[in-house]
């Protein structure tokens, strides 16, 4: 089963819009709530990022009956240190973003703690693709 | 199967679709012309019953004669029930009729209020690694979270409500005074649908100790016949009351849990609608720190109970009045009456614990995850055919409710008469089978000729 979503830069009122959407189907499909809870934490966090530092980008989400994939692109300034970008605590968000409350450096750790499969690439100046896989 | 208080009169229910609308869990489709209620989505809360306009959707209570069956019948009421009466009909004046009406005891369910707090306090101690934690004071809260935030079961306190406690309380204390339980019946007077069904299949234990519930308006009823009957000349019996604590009066309305429990950050929330606006949100983790949540399906919580007479805001200004008294006392040394709980109070306590609720969700297509995949591959496909308007004709609240009735029930598609309409064209229906699409759902009499 194949959804789509646009995120749209800066357009934090949609956030969640994806994750809200996904939780509905899995519960329906009666995954167990704890992997439901992390999928919708990890799309959330996916989601933020998109709308937080780059220019937007699109969440594309792949259901079946053992797991659900999730590819979060956006179009934006890439992350040079992917590596570095994965420490707890280490943000580039601007000020203006941290005094939403976002940006506190805990997006993709946070994801990472609640998948069972993640991949960033990245390319500077182009765009970020985080995918993502939890097995149910 | 939970059991429910709620029920609607065939011959009444005019079969409008307001109460199909207002349903906060879909529960209800209309079938022949008239509403009914799918059992396994339904919670309790009342808006149905709030919007019909007929009166066909009712609450089943126990008889009244009941109360004479036992030398020693207990009134349980809750505070909302003396926010019913108009501020010159004193507290012992209620007492009194209560007491001529066959009730040979009366006690107030909100003395357990303190108890409760302890309760949960203590469960809040032991369980630091849950939070926040939710109140379990109000049973259609505790229903909403079974089947539709299956997630956060777990963060339900597994604490009786201060109704089961304080029945616990009034039965020690009768028995100790050697009276047999056999000669003892606990009435538990109910505001709401959902205590009803919470007294009649408690989530979390076998059975109540409750032997039956009066509904509060009805009583209400009752009560103020009898003291229009004695009239102003009335010589008081002089019955003694219970001097709540303000606290324990308050406890009922909204803010009343969270006013007095120790969490650093806490909220209080009224109306289901608001409920799950929240719900939705902290399910996504996206509501940070909380400790503590007090959840109230009612706006204005109690006072805005369904069997409540008197307007939500009037009862809580009257409750407030009281409180404001009470508080008075208190600050002149007095001991609310309430506090002759706290010899039992250990015991209590320890009593006050019950089984964790499971969740039980109401969106579970089939237990079997690749055939609940299939069924939802067929609703995706069957939505998109929908014309997406809601408009309720199908007898469902939503195209999407109908379109999962339609794989899951296996209602008729041709319910819809958009889909009827492209039928049609296409010369696949006849106008008989047409005319029994609609009288499935509407019922023969509405299609009768003039």
């Amino acid at each position: 089963m194949h959804q789509e979503y646009t995120v749209i830069e800066g357009d934090f009122v949609n956030a969640g819009k994806a994750s809200s959407s996904v939780k509905k189907t899995l519960k329906q499909l009666n995954v167990e709530p704890s992997i439901v809870k992390r999928v919708v934490v990890a799309l959330y966090e996916a989601e933020v990022n998109a709308i937080a530092h780059a220019y937007g980008g699109k969440v594309l989400v792949d259901i079946d009956s053992d797991k659900i994939k999730m590819v979060v692109a956006d179009k934006g300034p890439g992350i040079p240190d992917i590596a570095l970008a994965m420490q707890e605590g280490y943000s580039t968000a601007r000020p203006e973003v941290r005094d939403m409350g976002f940006g506190a450096g805990m997006g993709l750790p946070n994801m990472q703690k609640n998948v069972d499969k993640l991949n960033v690439t990245s390319e500077v100046g182009v765009g970020t693709t985080v995918e993502m896989e939890v097995n149910f | 199967m939970f059991v429910h208080a709620l029920k609607i009169d065939d011959k009444k229910c005019i079969g409008c679709m307001r109460c199909l609308k207002a349903c906060p869990t879909e529960a209800i489709r209309i079938s022949e012309g008239t509403a009914y209620i799918q059992e396994h989505r339904c919670i309790d809360c009342g808006k149905c019953h709030e919007t019909c306009p007929v009166d066909a959707i009712y609450i089943n209570e126990d008889d009244f004669q009941m109360v004479h069956e036992f030398p020693h019948s207990v009134a349980l009421i809750p505070a909302v029930f003396l926010g019913q009466f108009p501020e010159d009909i004193r507290v012992s004046r209620i007492y009194d009729a209560l007491v001529d009406l066959g009730f040979r005891h009366v006690f107030e369910v909100e003395s357990a209020a303190n108890i409760f707090a302890e309760a949960k306090e203590q469960y809040a101690r032991e369980n630091p690694d849950i939070r926040p934690l939710i109140s379990s004071f109000c049973p259609a809260i505790v229903r909403l979270i079974q089947i539709k935030y299956p997630s956060l079961v777990e963060n339900i306190m597994p604490i009786k409500a201060p109704l089961d406690i304080s029945a616990i309380y009034a039965l020690q204390e009768l028995q100790n005074r050697g009276i047999p339980r056999e000669e003892i019946g606990l009435f538990y007077v109910t505001p709401c649908a959902a205590k009803i069904a919470a007294v009649k299949a408690p989530v979390g234990e076998k059975r109540s100790i409750i032997d039956g519930v009066i509904n509060m308006d009805s009583l209400f009823n009752r009560t103020y016949r009898k003291i229009k009957e004695q009239g102003k000349n009335y010589i008081s019996k002089q019955s003694r009351t219970i001097n709540l604590s303000s606290d324990a009066i308050l406890s009922t309305l909204t803010n009343g849990e969270r006013r007095i429990c120790l969490a650093k950050k806490s909220y209080s929330i009224d109306g289901i609608q608001n409920v799950m606006d929240f719900l939705d949100k902290l399910e996504n983790d996206e509501v940070e720190d909380v400790e503590f949540l007090e959840l109230r399906a009612c706006d204005q919580s109690c006072a805005g109970a369904l069997l409540s007479y008197e307007n939500r805001f009037l009862c809580g200004a009257r409750m407030y009045a009281r409180a404001r008294k009470a508080a008075e006392r208190e600050r002149n040394g007095e001991v609310p009456r309430e506090r002759e709980m706290d010899k039992m109070k250990k015991f209590l306590i320890e009593n006050s614990r019950v089984e964790a609720p499971q969740p039980r969700s109401m969106f579970v297509l089939d237990k079997d995850r690749s055939k609940a995949f299939e069924k939802m591959e067929r609703i995706n496909r069957l939505k998109a055919r929908l014309p997406q308007i809601d408009c309720g004709l199908c007898g469902a609240p939503t195209c999407e409710s109908f379109a999962g009735d339609v794989v899951i029930n296996r209602i008729g598609l041709s319910r819809c008469i958009f889909y009827q309409r492209h039928l049609e064209r296409k010369n696949d229906i006849t106008r008989q089978e047409c005319i029994a699409a609609m009288n499935a759902v509407w019922g023969d009499d509405r299609m009768k000729e003039e």
